[in-house]
């Protein structure tokens, strides 16, 4: 019987380490408050960093800094609307803010979150497919999407569109077909623009701009630019600022300068762009380097003069921070103080660093974020015209 | 009555029909250290219980437990343990072995892949009697197509299967799974077996099957199986968040969509002894459409994307001793698969892909008998594989594989020792799209790898074994991972596995106790993973990704498993297994990641808990027998930040099952058995965003004739 006891034993011992962890309740997740900086009182008042997480993770959260108390606060989302189910969604793609409300576009969770911009606190949704980056004027969102007409046909090469929508009943009331893919966008003079990607049929990327008549909201022309385009964004000038991605392989990103009055293309820069902020006259760009995928282009944090239309800084970070950064991802400036913040995304499926830098280029401080933190908006007065 | 085979080994395959019309039971050989129950069939019990016959089960007990030509054992369900399992699928069925963690995205349809001991999936070698199954797409076998109706016992080894007789490629992987498809077992006067089973339950399953073996002569035998599984794949999951006082701060429910599936299995088989050997021949054919049910996140509840998979092999094996010094083995195979991906979801990426992929594998084994107890092995195997895309601008990859094995083991006393060598040679001609220019590429990728096996028993009257091993393996980057339009990279090197293990079974058997046996095995492992291919996204946005070595994982572990069989009253058999897994997997791709609590240097690596187990219990009285699984996987973290973000709870589920078995007339019976899985109803998820089932229900009729 010796056995018998051993044996029992064993079995006491085995279930005892098995029940020592068992399953609670999930908790919502509760904030993580970090100070970072010092108090500071401006006019801006602090910034939301939306993080996009991976596809498929459901990891869209959303951060928020206090100047007047430099406290960084993660993942406040979750407590701010405990009774969301699955939180705020599948990849955030874009977030802006509008008189009081943001708005953070959540792409595979086919949606438009408005929240009140002082709280987080959800309002509503507006429900767009596949949508990716938002604009506005004159009380109205101009959304783009990848999602085409719905048509069964394996030839089918779905366009895209922008949706327009109406703030105060957040609900779509047009749509007008763009080219394939688009992405971002930008509104000056009466017109909307589009960057088209054609990121869905590789190789054959898509290469233009479309531009919108805004009383109309019709297609009025489509410039060719180049191929995959990412981001576009007009300057005080009358030009619009266009990044190209490239094909990944041979051909490098770009920066591409059009006017938009004489519609002509004026320059193109050879800088690598993943993403850029326009404050003032001053255009920060930055880009993960590409050298794997065969284009030899560096990590770049460069500053691109609109006015002289050149490269006016080769590296607005001065004190060899940008060594301990792994994949630049996103960039921000404060209007006010002229901070800069540049996003890391390190491996995209851990949680990234947000690094702020004086306006001298210096490291004042840096924070953990969500998974792959990506697009800033800005509180406070006079932050978000539009 | 006779006794068929029921293990896995190869060498009982001479002697499929052992007649004994004495009524006297002899059992030439058992299997492994496990399960002396399990392995004398369920055959033998019934016979006793049909005919009132006295046969003592004490005549089980003196069986002279078979010498296994492995140097280590494995780890091995078959007959009873594995009917009692309550398992749909291979997968389900794995998830009982210890330092086993399974990939399982849910429901009848759901993908489930294996990863021994945290060295991913794409380093297990899974084995369809006795030959590969290969995927050179992307290396990974979905277990969850393989039923268990036509399954006979599923083995695991560590390492490598360290038998000396064997092709090149049961060398060729860190971890290796043989699956044995149901032999043909004859009773006495018999030529004909028929059953017909059906299983039916929750998610509108509806599995009929039917299996026929024909005795053509004394030395041929021949089968025939096809099954057809109907899901719905329909249910009801509950995703629910507390504040963190517990009072409640959201609460839904929703059904499962888009899991439906409709498969048909058939597969014949021929099974022949010759003179000092034995030859086997297969065909399999599956062919499947299923729904892809996908990840829940927030405003998306349903998804649309289909997959289509039609798998063909026609497979066969010779195998014969020529001499006391010399005997051949040699296998062949002929496989075509078709798959199938659709995305009609226009407000998506459209997609409709088709691949098709065709492998021809021959391999001939020579072993040689140098002296009593000193054998070698050469090994040479040759693999031609390809894969071919309804893609614009996919690269057409052939690959040819020449795997050579060179082996030797040794046996003196209580002492073994095996030591292998494999040559792999690599060579694929990939050639690219006439869009850009239809040029050919050439690439060759060589290693050679060794492994050695020892176990030592050191006093001759006590079963305690201690053994050991040192492997070093890779895995060949597959034809996605180099090739696929945008995301493949060509430069990637194999992904490399070194393995050290260290550990000690010991196993008795009583006489005249209420115990009929005992089993433990314990052991101790250390593995590391260089160069691990990972898929990192390329630039901003993230639809654009590729493969790069930048991985490294270093892996802890400790597995135990502990069988004791019992006998408290005549008549009533009682099994438990249980085992138990720790592992510490840690992730040392990037030192530099240890800024704080979430850096992911020496973080435990995605979806691998630290604790995890498994407990079974089989009884046995008469015609009736019950069962109880329960498996336990502990805390686990989706990324190796292991930060409470990253959190993933602990899942436990408990499955019962009884069953009663009628006898109509002489030799027509029928089996009833009711299951009742997830006993608890736990709303669980193995891997993020994919909700498992809750309380589920299967009734199965066997009808054996």
């Amino acid at each position: 019987m010796t056995a018998l006891r051993y044996t029992l034993l064993y079995i006491t011992v085995f279930a005892a380490a098995l029940f020592t962890s068992c399953r609670n309740d999930d908790i919502i997740f509760i904030p993580e408050e970090v100070p970072v900086g010092r108090p500071e009182f401006n006019t801006v008042t602090g910034f939301y960093l939306l993080n996009e997480g991976n596809m498929g993770s459901n990891k869209s959260t959303l951060d928020y800094y206090d100047y007047s108390t430099g406290v960084y606060t993660r993942n406040i989302y979750g407590s701010a609307n405990p009774d969301v189910p699955k939180e705020m969604g599948d990849v955030g793609n874009d977030i802006a803010i509008y008189g009081s409300r943001m708005y953070a576009v959540i792409n595979c969770s086919n949606k438009v979150e408005v929240m009140d911009a002082a709280t987080a606190r959800r309002m509503g949704q507006i429900d767009i497919p596949n949508c990716r980056f938002i604009r506005f004027w004159k009380g109205y969102a101009y959304v783009t999407s990848y999602a085409g007409p719905v048509v069964i046909d394996p030839e089918y090469r779905q366009k895209g569109f922008v949706a327009k929508v109406d703030t105060a009943t957040m609900q779509v009331v047009d749509r007008c077909i763009v080219g394939f893919q688009p992405d971002g966008l930008d509104i000056a003079d009466g017109k909307i623009y589009v960057a088209n990607s054609g990121g869905y049929m590789v190789p054959n990327y898509e290469n233009t701009v479309t531009v919108i008549d805004l009383s109309t909201f019709k297609v009025l022309e489509t410039v060719q630019v180049a191929i995959n385009l990412e981001y576009c964004i007009a300057d005080r000038y009358g030009n619009l600022w266009v990044s190209s991605r490239g094909d990944y392989y041979d051909i490098p990103p770009r920066l591409y300068c059009y006017d938009t009055r004489k519609r002509r293309m004026e320059k193109v820069l050879d800088v690598n762009v993943g993403n850029y902020w326009l404050d003032g006259d001053s255009l920060y760009v930055i880009a993960v380097d590409n050298r794997e995928t065969g284009a030899e282009m560096p990590d770049s944090y460069q500053i691109v003069n609109i006015a002289t239309r050149e490269v006016a800084s080769e590296c607005f970070i001065t004190d060899g921070t940008e060594a301990r950064i792994h994949k630049p991802y996103a960039v921000a400036v404060n209007p006010v103080t002229k901070e800069i913040f540049v996003a890391d995304a390190r491996n995209y499926v851990n949680p990234g660093y947000l690094y702020c830098f004086g306006r001298d280029g210096v490291l004042k401080w840096s924070v953990r974020t969500g998974d792959i933190p990506a697009h800033i908006v800005f509180t406070g007065q006079s932050v978000n015209e539009y | 009555m006779s006794i068929g085979a029921t293990f896995v080994g190869d060498a009982v395959f001479a002697l499929p029909w052992i007649k004994n019309k004495s009524g006297k039971v002899k059992i030439f050989y058992t299997l492994s250290l496990c399960l002396i129950a399990s392995l004398a069939a369920p055959r033998l019990y019934s016979q006793e219980v049909e005919t009132g016959d006295s046969i003592s089960l004490d005549a089980v007990k003196v069986v002279a437990r078979r010498p296994y030509s492995e140097v280590i054992p494995s780890q091995t369900l078959d007959g009873r343990r594995l009917e009692g399992l309550n398992s749909q699928s291979v997968a389900d069925a794995m998830r009982y072995f210890s330092g086993v963690q399974i990939k399982d995205y849910g429901g009848v349809g759901g993908v489930k892949t294996i990863d021994m001991r945290s060295m991913g999936t794409n380093h297990m070698g899974i084995f369809y009697d006795g030959i590969q199954l290969g995927n050179a797409q992307n290396g990974q076998i979905d277990l969850g197509k393989f039923s268990l109706d036509n399954i006979e016992a599923i083995t695991m080894y560590n390492g490598q299967k360290s038998d000396i007789f064997q092709s090149a490629k049961d060398y060729g992987s860190a971890g290796t799974v043989y699956l044995q498809s149901r032999r043909p077992q004859f009773d006495d006067d018999r030529r004909i077996n028929f059953n017909v089973t059906m299983r039916a339950g929750s998610f509108g399953l509806a599995n009929p099957s039917a299996r026929l073996d024909y005795k053509i002569s004394e030395n041929v035998s021949a089968t025939l199986s096809a099954e057809y599984t109907y899901a719905t794949g329909r249910y009801r999951f509950r995703y629910r968040k507390v504040f963190s006082d517990g009072t409640l701060a959201w609460d839904t429910t929703a059904t499962r969509r888009n899991g439906d599936i409709n498969a048909l299995r058939v597969e014949g088989g021929l099974y022949g002894s010759i003179y000092r050997g034995y030859w086997q021949a297969r065909v399999y054919y599956y062919d499947s459409e299923r729904g892809i049910p996908g990840a829940i996140v927030n405003n998306v509840w349903k998804n649309s994307q289909r997959q289509w998979d039609r798998n063909f092999f026609a497979q066969g094996r010779y195998r014969r001793s020529f001499s006391s010094r010399y005997a051949l083995q040699v296998n062949a195979k002929y496989a075509r698969d078709y798959m199938r991906y659709l995305n009609p979801d226009t407000t998506l990426m459209y997609l409709d892909n088709k691949f098709r992929q065709d492998e021809v594998y021959v391999s001939a084994a020579n072993k040689f008998t140098i002296l009593p107890g000193w054998h070698a092995n050469l090994a040479v195997d040759y693999q031609w594989n390809t894969l071919d895309a309804e893609l614009a601008n996919f690269s057409r990859p052939v690959r040819h594989t020449i795997l050579s094995a060179l082996a030797t083991s040794f046996h003196r006393g209580g002492f073994k020792v095996n030591a292998s060598v494999l040559g792999t040679f690599v060579t694929d001609r990939v050639k690219s799209p006439e869009a850009q220019g239809g040029v050919t590429r050439v690439y060759h990728r060589d290693k050679l790898t060794p492994a050695v096996f020892m176990s030592w028993q050191p006093w001759k009257q006590r079963e305690l074994t201690f053994r050991a091993y040192y492997k070093r393996i890779f895995r060949m980057p597959t034809f996605n991972d180099l090739y696929y339009t945008d995301i493949g990279n060509a430069s990637l090197r194999p992904e490399m596995a070194t393995q050290w293990n260290l550990g000690g079974s010991f196993h008795r058997d009583f006489d005249a106790t209420v115990f009929s046996s005992v089993d433990l095995s314990a052991d101790a492992y250390y593995n590391i993973v260089d160069d691990k291919i990972i898929a990192v996204p390329k630039g901003n946005g993230q639809y654009r990704w590729m493969m790069m070595n930048i991985g490294r994982v270093k892996i802890r572990g400790v597995d135990v498993t502990a069988n004791l069989a019992m006998e408290p009253v005549a008549g009533l058999m009682l099994n438990g297994h249980l085992t138990y897994t720790f592992q510490r997997a840690q992730d040392y791709s990037d030192p530099s990641d240890c800024l704080d609590e979430a850096g992911t240097y020496k973080g435990q690596i995605a979806y691998i808990p630290r604790h995890s187990g498994s407990a079974t219990l089989n009884a046995t009285w008469r015609r009736a027998e019950l069962n109880y699984s329960f498996i336990y996987v502990g805390e686990r973290y989706h990324n190796s930040s292991n930060i409470p973000a990253n959190y993933e709870q602990p899942w436990y589920t408990s499955d019962i099952s009884a069953s009663w078995r009628f006898t109509l007339r002489r030799k027509m019976s029928l089996r009833v058995t009711a299951e009742v899985n997830n006993l608890l109803d736990q709303q669980y998820e193995v891997i993020q965003n994919y909700p498992m089932p809750g309380r589920n229900y299967k009734i199965i009729l066997k009808f054996d004739i």
